[in-house]
C-alpha cells in the first residue's frame, strides 16, 4: 500500500517536523496571548513581517540569529500596537486584529517593493542548515526525521517544555493565566493586568514573527507575496484543538503538518493524480475546521478572553 | 490609566475626535510617500485625482464601490448580531458561481425573469456558505471568526477546481475562466454610453433595504438586542439562535449579490481573481461606515476612491499601491480608537 509505505519513510517525517515548526513558534504565540485573555487575529500579518524582517536581515549583511532577533522585535512591535488598543483602551479584538493583520501585510509588501523595486524572482539567502544532533541522529528513523533538523526546529521544541513550565510552574504563569481567567483577582493581588496582558501579547506576537521567519530563514530561504498563506488562521484554530495547553498545541501542529505532508506525498501516487489537486490543498483546511468541531465542547476557554478589563469598573 | 464614560460628549468631540483620526491617517500616508521618494502632497493629489478627478475616474470608483457596498452591509449585518462573519470573501464567490451556472444558458428565459431568478438563487448559495459556520457556532460553540476564515480558502480552491473542470471555457484557450453569460442575464447599464451597472443601483436599493428592516421592524431589533447582550436577550425571550441563524442568511445574501454583480455586471465571465479582497475589505467598510447601513455606501465611495485613486497614483508617481492598504488599515485602527474616545475619557489612576 502506497500511504503506508510513505507513513514509514524518514523523509515524510522529516518533512512533517518541518513543516510543524512555524506553526508551533505561532501557536505558542496565541496561546500565550489568549490565556491572558486577549485574541490576537494580528498572526497572519505579524506572521508576515516576521518572515520578511528576517530575511531582509540577512540579505543585507546580517547573521542568522541577529536576523531572528529582529523578526522577534518587529513582531513585538505590531504586538504593542495591538495591545494599546485592545488592553488600556479595550478596543474590539476582533477589529483590531484584523487591523493589524492588514496593516502588517501592507506595510511589509510596501518596504518590499521599495527595497526590491523590480526583481521578478525574489533572491535568497544563505538560510539556516540541518544541524545532525550527535549521536542522537544516528537511531534509525527517529535519528533522521526528528534530530537532523535546522536549529529553529529544535528552538521550537524547547520553546514549548519552557512555555509549559513558565505557564504553569513559575508565578509569572500563575499571574498571566489568572490575567485570562479571573482578571479581578489579579487586580485584587496588587498586579496590574494591563501590564501582563499587554506583555503576553507582545511576548506572543514575538514568537509569531520568529514562526514566519521560520518560512524565510529555515524552509524556503527566500520572500514571496502570500507564503504566509493562513498559517496564521490555522495556528488560531490549532491553539482551540490543544484546549490552551502548549503540549497538546504542539502535538496538534504536529499531527496538522503530519497530514499536510502526507498530502504532498499522496498527490504524486498513482492514486492522487486522478483526484484535482484543490482537494488537497482544501484538506488542511477542513481538517482544521473539524478538529475544532471535535474539540468544542471539551475545550476549556480562558474564562475573561476578549472581555476588557476596566479597573475599579464592577 | 482608566476609562470613565463621558455623559453628554460635546459636538466638537463627536465630530473632531474622527476627523483627528482621518488627518493622522493622511500624514502618515504623506510620511510614507515620501520614504518612497515622492512629494507628499503630489501623492495625495495624484490619489484625489485618480479617483474623482474625471468622468472616466468617478465611474471606476463608482463600479469599485458597487461590490464593496454589497460586502460592506453584508459585515454591518452580521458584526451588528456579534456574528463575526469574515467570510464575505467565500460568500461572494458562492453568488459568482451561481450566477455562472444559471447564467452561461442553463436557462433561456428572458431577461426580466432570469436576472431576478439568479439573483435570489446567489443569494441563497452565499447564504448557505455562513449558515454552516452559524450552525456550528450555535450548535457546536465553534468560533465562528476561525470557521469563517478557513472556509474561505476552501471556497477559493473550489471555484478554481471548477474553473479548471465543470465551469472551464471550452473556448477559452487553457485559461482558467468561465464561458461568458448570455445577453439576458447580463445586468444593464444604467445609461447608454456609460460604464456604470445597475449592479450599483442594487447596491443602493440594498442599502436601503437593510436600513429598513434594522430600524423598523422586529428582526432588525431582535438583531441588535443580541449584539448588545445575547444573555440578557435569551433572558428576555428573543430566540437568540434563529435570530441568529436570519441574520446569517441575510449576511451571506448580501455578500453573494457582490459576486453576482461583479459578474452579471462588469465583468461577464467568472476567473479566480474577480474579487481582489472585497471580502476582508468588507470589514473596513463596515467599521468606517460604523455599522450603519446608509453610511456604508459613503465608506464603500471612500474605500473605492483609496484603491482606484492609489492605482493612478502608482502609475504617475511610481509609489507601490500598497499605499492604499495601509492607509485603509491606518483609518480602521483610528477610527475605533476615535468612536471610542468620543464616549470615553482617559483618566490617570
Amino acid at each position: 500500500m502506497d500511504i503506508l509505505d510513505i507513513l514509514i519513510s524518514a523523509s515524510f517525517w522529516t518533512a512533517a517536523i518541518r513543516i510543524a515548526s512555524p506553526l508551533i513558534f505561532a501557536a505558542l504565540g496565541e496561546l500565550i496571548c489568549e490565556r491572558a485573555g486577549v485574541l490576537n487575529l494580528g498572526i497572519e500579518g505579524i506572521m508576515v513581517v516576521g518572515a520578511f524582517a528576517g530575511w531582509l536581515t540577512v540579505y543585507l549583511g546580517g547573521g542568522l540569529w541577529f536576523g531572528v532577533a529582529v523578526a522577534m522585535l518587529s513582531g513585538m512591535a505590531f504586538g504593542l500596537l495591538h495591545a494599546t488598543l485592545t488592553v488600556p483602551f479595550g478596543l474590539s479584538q476582533h477589529v483590531v486584529g484584523l487591523g493589524i493583520t492588514l496593516l502588517a501585510t501592507s506595510l511589509t509588501y510596501y518596504c518590499y517593493r521599495l527595497a526590491l523595486p523590480s526583481v521578478t524572482s525574489p533572491p535568497k539567502i544563505e538560510a539556516f542548515q540541518p544541524y545532525e544532533v550527535p549521536f542522537l541522529s544516528d537511531i534509525p528513523l527517529i535519528g533522521e526525521a526528528v534530530f537532523s533538523q535546522t536549529p529553529l526546529t529544535y528552538l521550537a521544541f524547547v520553546l514549548a517544555v519552557v512555555v509549559s513550565i513558565t505557564l504553569y510552574r513559575t508565578p509569572l504563569g500563575l499571574a498571566v493565566r489568572a490575567a485570562g481567567e479571573n482578571p479581578a483577582a489579579v487586580a485584587a493581588q496588587g498586579l496590574s493586568v494591563t501590564g501582563i496582558r499587554m506583555g503576553a501579547v507582545m511576548v506572543g506576537s514575538g514568537l509569531m514573527a520568529v514562526g514566519g521567519a521560520f518560512l524565510t530563514m529555515s524552509a524556503f530561504n527566500s520572500f514571496f507575496f502570500e507564503m504566509v498563506n493562513g498559517r496564521g488562521w490555522i495556528c488560531i484554530a490549532l491553539v482551540v484543538f490543544g484546549s490552551w495547553k502548549p503540549g497538546k498545541t504542539l502535538l496538534g501542529a504536529v499531527l496538522f503538518a503530519a497530514f499536510d505532508a502526507l498530502q504532498i506525498r499522496v498527490q504524486q501516487t498513482p492514486l492522487g493524480a486522478d483526484i484535482p489537486y484543490q482537494i488537497f490543498l482544501m484538506a488542511p483546511y477542513i481538517l482544521s475546521i473539524l478538529a475544532l468541531v471535535i474539540m468544542s465542547r471539551r475545550a476549556q476557554v480562558p474564562a475573561a478572553l476578549m472581555v476588557p478589563f476596566n479597573k475599579g469598573e464592577r | 490609566m482608566r476609562l470613565e464614560p463621558v455623559a453628554n460628549p460635546t459636538l466638537t468631540r463627536q465630530l473632531g475626535l474622527p476627523a483627528l483620526a482621518l488627518l493622522c491617517t493622511v500624514v502618515i500616508a504623506s510620511l510614507l510617500a515620501m520614504i518612497a521618494g515622492a512629494q507628499p502632497f503630489s501623492v495625495l493629489g495624484l490619489i484625489v485625482k485618480g479617483a474623482f478627478g474625471s468622468k472616466f475616474a468617478a465611474l471606476e470608483t463608482l463600479n469599485r464601490a458597487t461590490p464593496l457596498i454589497f460586502t460592506g452591509l453584508a459585515v454591518a449585518v452580521a458584526f451588528r448580531a456579534q456574528l463575526w462573519n469574515i467570510g464575505a470573501e467565500a460568500q461572494l464567490y458562492m453568488g459568482a458561481v451561481v450566477t455562472v451556472v444559471l447564467g452561461t444558458g442553463a436557462l433561456s428565459w428572458p431577461a426580466f425573469a432570469l436576472l431576478p431568478t439568479i439573483a435570489i438563487a446567489a443569494m441563497l448559495a452565499g447564504a448557505v456558505a455562513l449558515l454552516v459556520p452559524t450552525f456550528l457556532k450555535t450548535r457546536f460553540g465553534v468560533d465562528e471568526v476561525v470557521t469563517t476564515l478557513l472556509l474561505n480558502f476552501v471556497v477559493l480552491l473550489w471555484v478554481s477546481m471548477l474553473l479548471e473542470g465543470a465551469l472551464k471555457d471550452p473556448m477559452g484557450l487553457g485559461w482558467p475562466k468561465s464561458a461568458r453569460l448570455i445577453a439576458e442575464a447580463r445586468l444593464p447599464r444604467i445609461m447608454d454610453g456609460l460604464r456604470l451597472h445597475w449592479g450599483f443601483g442594487l447596491a443602493l436599493i440594498s442599502a436601503l433595504v437593510v436600513w429598513v428592516i434594522q430600524r423598523r421592524t422586529t428582526l432588525g431589533y431582535e438583531m441588535r438586542a443580541v449584539g448588545l447582550n445575547a444573555e440578557a436577550a435569551r433572558f428576555a425571550g428573543i430566540p437568540v439562535n434563529a435570530v441568529l441563524i436570519k441574520t446569517a442568511l441575510l449576511s451571506g445574501g448580501l455578500a453573494a449579490l457582490a459576486g453576482f454583480s461583479e459578474v452579471a455586471g462588469l465583468k461577464g465571465n467568472l476567473t479566480l481573481d474577480i474579487s481582489p479582497g472585497f471580502g476582508y475589505t468588507g470589514i473596513i467598510v463596515a467599521m468606517l461606515a460604523l455599522l450603519n447601513p446608509l453610511g456604508v455606501v459613503v465608506a464603500a465611495l471612500f474605500v473605492a476612491g483609496i484603491f482606484v485613486g492609489a492605482d493612478s497614483m502608482s502609475r504617475a508617481a511610481g509609489v507601490p499601491t500598497y499605499l492604499a492598504d495601509i492607509m485603509l488599515a491606518f483609518a480602521l485602527l483610528l477610527m475605533v480608537l476615535a468612536i471610542m474616545l468620543t464616549k470615553f475619557r482617559v483618566r490617570r489612576s
